[in-house]
């Protein structure tokens, strides 16, 4: 199911099947090019395929841009040891709703991508790894891994090339710190959701510290596409060194919010302008959290850019995972800096000591400051406090709190200081 | 202890989900699961859950505690979440669950007297777009207003 209506703008690549009739059916999969990607990997060799996957210029799309064909490059694929790969559908990054709808509405698309990642590396065994919320997509996948299996997508010989590959839903349980690839790789153990050291990487030493390719839903499902088309095609549609199309998840003050599949590479401003048909009420901009709440806040000034993990990461901020915040003049800044501070102060794990106080006390600042209780050495002490955090964390969550913090602050310091006289008085 | 059927068969495929010797995975969907179908994680089915995946009770212990949707005690039979994280409070999220809480005339995680509704005030549940956003036990709502949240609390009540 669609929730909101398409965009001309968009470039439909990974949605180019969202709202046909049974969308999510082999049936359909199967009358819209689906599993055609899979036949051309079988008679490619690991190294055709990861060279294809290199040119598309794909970066992760769970926030951190790493490309993709490199990532599955890592992978040994000569180990004795047994090789997974593990799809983080763990979506929980505030702003973000894109992997519900890729899974809802293509589920089949996933696991084909999963089958190439599979092929390149010589795994042989795949895991889904949901968040606990997301029950009803379990139920979708399952159906989907079922119908595979009787078609023979999955299984001991698959279309009769004699390849092996199982496919497993697994759920998490509420924990946003299990979409950390480490910490996920734990709670798939049967663990608490906590990170480990790195390196070794998963790609060395993973689930049940055997070699894993480990990505992002919206990365396995761009595969079939870039395998389907080609690498080339699919980098051209994207700009220099970042390929392909994204989904946006477009939230807050906007006339349309949704989620669009864009090329990489879109503007900022067009985006809320076209896409989401301007701000709501037509008040003006003052602020946007490009990718999701781990991504430093850009003022509306700031905001004609380019949305590539190059230009937001020269912005001093991240593309992140496709979640863009627009706030609008009435938005109260201390107030968005507060809930999220409240919300990793919840998710922090607690293994690192820097993160756990850290946010604690962070959130605590923050709320008096909000509540009218604030003292003016609080707002040195926010970004002193958040800058002893950087760094100082097994995994990003740490930094992913306190850098957009220190952006708050740093960029809307008047508004923190106006919260010292009796707390929040903004509009709304 | 004595599972349904359906639950007997959902703990068989999950411990035939991972490699042999690796049971301890199935440890958390196992939970979740017999959660839905008790109401809570009891003391019993941590034993029960333990001994299927081989582990110390005291091991079930530390993943129940961890993670946020499994929790001891039963909620009521309708769970409200509410998020009021940062896409939801720009569109009325946060005045949704003060709504919420005067209505049931209950706080975070407490359980109406009659045991029909429980409320949460939840982190990010990857509904941004269609915000505010609810959900009742697994089923979303999206762009919920006070008055359509009304709605649902009473066609809710009366469906019992």
């Amino acid at each position: 199911m669609l929730y909101n209506p398409p965009s001309p703008l968009e470039v439909k690549v990974l949605t180019r099947r969202f709202g046909l009739a049974n969308s999510a059916s082999l049936e359909t999969y199967l009358a819209n090019d689906g599993y055609l990607a899979l036949r051309k990997a079988i008679a490619m060799t690991p190294e055709q395929i990861l060279e294809e996957m290199k040119a598309s210029n794909l970066r992760g799309r769970g926030g951190a841009g790493f490309p993709t064909g490199m990532k599955w490059g890592f992978v040994p694929r000569n180990s004795p040891k047994p090789k997974y790969v593990v799809a983080n559908a763990d979506e929980s990054e505030p702003g973000t709703c894109k992997d519900r709808l890729l899974m809802e509405n293509d589920p089949h698309q996933l696991l084909e991508g999963m089958l190439i990642a599979a092929l390149a590396v010589d795994a042989h065994a795949g895991y889904i790894y949901v968040r606990g919320e997301y029950r009803y997509l379990i139920e979708i996948l399952e159906r989907a891994i079922a119908e595979a299996y009787e078609r023979g997508y999955l299984g001991g010989n698959i279309l009769g090339s004699g390849f092996r590959f199982d496919a497993y839903v697994h759920t998490g349980a509420g924990a946003y710190e299990c979409g950390e690839e480490s910490a996920l790789l734990e709670s798939l153990e049967g663990k608490r959701g906590i990170p480990r050291i790195r390196p070794p990487f998963p790609a060395v030493a993973g689930l049940y510290q055997c070699p894993t390719v480990l990505n992002n839903v919206e990365s396995y499902a761009a595969a079939p596409a870039i395998l389907r088309d080609g690498g080339a095609a699919f980098a051209a549609l994207g700009t220099a060194k970042n390929g392909g199309t994204r989904l946006y998840c477009l939230s807050g003050h906007v006339n349309k919010p949704g989620v669009y599949e864009l090329p990489m590479g879109f503007n900022l401003l067009r985006m809320i302008e076209e896409v989401g048909g301007g701000v709501r009420g037509g008040k003006k901009l003052k602020a946007v959290i490009p990718g999701g709440s781990s991504c430093p806040v850009l003022k509306a000034e700031e905001c004609d850019i380019s949305m590539d993990f190059d230009s937001l990461a020269k912005a001093r901020s991240m593309l992140g995972s496709g979640g863009v915040v627009v706030m609008d003049e009435d938005a109260c800044m201390v107030r968005a800096a507060m809930r999220i501070m409240r919300f990793y102060a919840h998710e922090s794990c607690g293994w690192c000591i820097p993160c756990r106080e850290g946010t604690l006390w962070l959130k605590k600042i923050l709320m008096r400051l909000e509540e009218g209780g604030g003292v003016s050495s609080d707002i040195p002490l926010i970004g002193e406090l958040a800058r002893n955090m950087l760094g100082r964390t097994f995994c990003p969550l740490g930094d992913a709190a306190a850098m957009p913090t220190i952006a708050f602050v740093e960029k809307f310091r008047e508004e923190f200081e106006a919260h010292l006289n009796g707390g929040c008085q903004c509009p709304s | 202890m004595t599972l349904s059927a359906e639950l007997e068969a959902r703990f068989e495929k999950l411990l035939k989900s991972y490699p042999p010797g690796r049971e301890r995975s199935a440890v958390v969907p196992m939970l979740l699961y017999a959660q839905d179908e008790l109401g809570a994680a009891t003391a019993e089915l941590v034993e029960e859950v333990a001994r299927r995946t081989g582990i110390t009770p005291l091991q079930v212990d530390e993943v129940v505690t961890y993670y946020s949707m499994l929790h001891r005690r039963p909620l009521g039979k309708h769970h409200l979440q509410i998020c009021t994280n940062i896409s939801c409070l720009l569109s009325g999220g946060a005045e949704l669950w003060g709504h919420a809480c005067k209505k049931l005339g209950i706080g975070n995680k407490e359980v109406t007297q009659d045991g029909q509704f429980s409320l949460e005030e939840v982190e990010c549940i990857g509904a941004c777009s269609w915000a505010p956003a609810v959900q009742v036990n697994y089923e979303f709502q999206h762009q919920m207003t006070p008055e359509k949240l009304d709605r649902l609390i009473e066609s809710l009540r009366k469906a019992g």
